[in-house]
């Protein structure tokens, strides 16, 4: 018999019931991060059925989709629409009755851990090794980047583990992905995981769960690492996962909800355990060598439709492809170097965290925006926040000509007020270039936030390796 | 959620590729707190233009709409967000089946969740319903098959437990529930807690 693959060892740590023929396994969540976007309708759920939450003690609740990035020191400044509209307001206030009835701890406004889904787990240590974390938010698969197995979830499902801590589930496949080589100055783990989708398609991890592999990934920090599994989902995959290791547990030592004293030691044995066993095998596996990767900007609507930022985009005679190119105002043979930007974005769950934020100020140190550029910058949390704050960034981004704001979603997903208006294109370092996106009408380009700072101050796409 | 056995209905065509559910359901519409007329924001951008306008090609506009109850799509269909109010706004709308040669893992499993069922056909299969817009095709779920009126009938395949509550229009909460005490076993027999 084969070995497991790391996957296979949490998947087997958490099967209440097996699956059989007739019905899927029951399956146990350890992590439940709730947000209040998908989940009013699951806790009205609760109410119809006079169901309690069955672990409070194992949700993470906090407040980011449709939070302003403006100061909200007093619930009452959401009546402000310059701040809020009407709507997001009142699922916000919905948000804190739901988790007061319910017994919920929430991160909300004031908390120092308020802030995106999946920045705030691993920054409070409660996202660890080998627990299985779901949120109605699909890229949950962040949290693999600790060798956990993080998958987003519907409401429905949100409704299930509220009541019961478990989910029906099928096991998936599993998705090797090797990486070799050494980064290029200027290139970053954003521009691996875009190459990646490029190269295996927007579905091409549907049905599986990948584990990235090989020495690549191994040199890479937690946040570079959150980045590449962030966005596995974008390739179609059900989640994304890292084994875990030394950059792993030093990254963890001493947050909040990790394990302390003896129990550390405990549980970085245990942990040490997770990972592929030398003999086990996938079901698919594919390898990417990044010796020569040059930063990536995707030129279509979705995250698959993506270049080298020196290389023209292909012609393909295609009518979604076709519906794609036409939608973004952009050429077939063309580069995307040198299009004009209205705005950068530099923020969502893929690239907010202090990697990100040091990456960003270094190339705008001592530069200015462009003046037909409006430069966004949203820390993924309230604690990054200040600890960006800490290490002086603030008044890097300020000085260059920069809005530097407070914690959330913000304009990857534009459902609070900052979005983009019709025609006007955006360099993102969020992860998902759909039409309309971060806004109605609105055009979205992916790239690193190396790359966005660089055309930040150019005024148009640039290569951030003439910016280092 | 309505049951559904077997269902025969014309069909409307959405011949794209990849349609992720930004588009099904764009995110300014998510700030509601129930799922009460959410059907008026399927495809809002793509069946109105930016004053409100109906655009008059998008096959959802066509006359008749409410006679298909089945939606052919391109490949992937679904992709991106785990959004359910994706399959809520196609229900609400009058959708029961999407069909289509691939359909997203998440969307796919809330599709399933809300009595939506998720045809997934042959690539040969795929393109004769891409090429007839309007064909009477029948859904049966017990079967497992989809009818085509040129007499050729398909498997598709349906995990045999939503396939049950897909047939007896029963939610998959009570069966989670019936489970408390295995639950609570596995709790305290964990050899380490989360």
């Amino acid at each position: 018999m084969g070995g497991k693959t790391l996957f296979d060892k949490v998947w087997d740590d958490h099967v209440v019931v097996p699956e059989n023929e007739q019905t899927p396994a029951v399956f146990y969540i350890d992590l439940h991060i709730v947000h209040e976007v998908t989940t009013p309708q699951a806790f009205d759920m609760l109410r119809e059925k006079k169901l309690p939450v069955r672990r409070p003690d194992l949700m993470l609740a906090t407040m980011d989709h449709s939070t302003p990035t403006v100061p909200v020191n007093d619930l009452s400044a959401l009546d402000d629409p310059a701040i809020s509209a009407p709507e997001p307001a009142k699922q916000i206030r919905q948000m804190i009755v739901n988790c007061e009835e319910f017994g919920i701890e929430l991160h909300g406004f004031g908390d120092h851990h308020r802030g995106i889904v999946h920045v705030i787990g691993p920054e409070i240590g409660a996202t660890q090794p080998g627990k299985t974390i779901v949120c109605g938010d699909s890229h949950s698969s962040t949290h693999g980047a600790f060798g956990a197995l993080g998958f987003g979830i519907g409401t429905t499902e949100v409704g299930h583990v509220l009541a019961t801590q478990c989910l029906l589930q099928r096991k998936a496949k599993s998705m090797a992905v090797n990486i070799t080589g050494k980064l290029q100055p200027g290139v970053s783990a954003k521009d691996i995981i875009l190459a990646l989708i490029g190269k295996i398609g927007v579905d091409g991890g549907t049905g599986h769960v990948i584990e990235y592999r090989g020495e690549t990934i191994r040199g890479l920090n937690m946040d570079e690492r959150m980045t590449i599994c962030n966005m596995s989902i974008e390739a179609g995959a059900r989640a994304g996962m890292i084994a875990p290791d030394e950059t792993t547990f030093a990254y963890m030592k001493g947050r909040d909800k990790a394990p302390q004293g003896e129990d550390w030691n405990i549980a970085v044995e245990r942990w040490k355990e997770l990972k592929t066993d030398a003999d086990a095998s996938f079901d698919k596996e594919v390898s990417l060598d990044i010796s020569d990767l040059e930063p990536q900007v995707t030129f279509g609507t979705n995250p698959a439709m993506v270049a080298s930022i020196s290389k023209a985009i292909p012609k393909i005679n295609d009518l979604s492809f076709n519906k794609a190119i036409n939608y973004m105002q952009v050429k077939a043979d063309q580069p995307m170097l040198g299009t004009k930007v209205d705005i950068v974005f530099v923020g969502s769950c893929t690239n907010s965290r202090m990697t990100d934020l040091h990456s960003v100020a270094k190339i705008l140190d001592g530069k200015k925006v462009a003046s037909n550029v409006r430069m966004m910058i949203v820390p993924g949390s309230e604690a990054l926040k200040s600890q960006a704050e800490t290490d002086g960034l603030d008044k890097i981004f300020t000085a260059a000509g920069a809005e530097w704001r407070e914690a959330g979603c913000s304009m990857c997903l534009g459902m609070n007020s900052d979005k983009l208006g019709k025609g006007q294109l955006c360099v993102s370092t969020s992860n998902r270039n759909f039409e309309g996106r971060q806004g109605p009408g609105g055009r979205t380009v992916l790239a690193s936030p190396e790359t966005a700072a660089a055309s930040a101050i150019a005024g148009v796409i640039a290569d951030p390796r003439d910016y280092i | 959620m309505e049951k559904l056995t077997k269902l025969t209905s014309k069909t409307t065509v959405l011949p794209i590729d990849d349609v992720d559910t930004d588009q099904i359901i764009p995110a300014r519409f998510l700030t509601t707190t129930t799922r009460e007329g959410i059907g008026k924001a399927l495809f809002a951008d793509w069946r109105f233009d930016a004053q409100g306008n109906t655009i008059k090609d998008f096959p959802l506009n066509a006359p008749g709409i409410a006679e298909c109850k089945f939606l052919v799509a391109g490949r992937n269909f679904g992709c991106g967000s785990s959004r359910e109010h994706a399959p809520w706004s196609l229900v609400d709308f009058g959708i029961r089946a999407v069909i289509s040669s691939e359909i997203a893992d998440i969307f796919r499993n809330n599709s399933l969740k809300n009595g939506l069922v998720p045809v997934i056909v042959d690539d040969d299969t795929h393109q004769w319903l891409l090429a007839n817009p309007g064909a009477e095709v029948t859904v049966d779920v017990e079967a497992r098959e989809l009818r085509l009126p040129t007499g050729k009938t398909v498997t598709f395949p349906i995990d045999n437990f939503a396939r049950h509550c897909i047939l007896e229009g029963i939610d998959q909460t009570g069966f989670l529930m019936q489970n408390v005490d295995n639950i609570g076993r596995f709790e305290n027999n964990r050899s380490w807690q989360p």
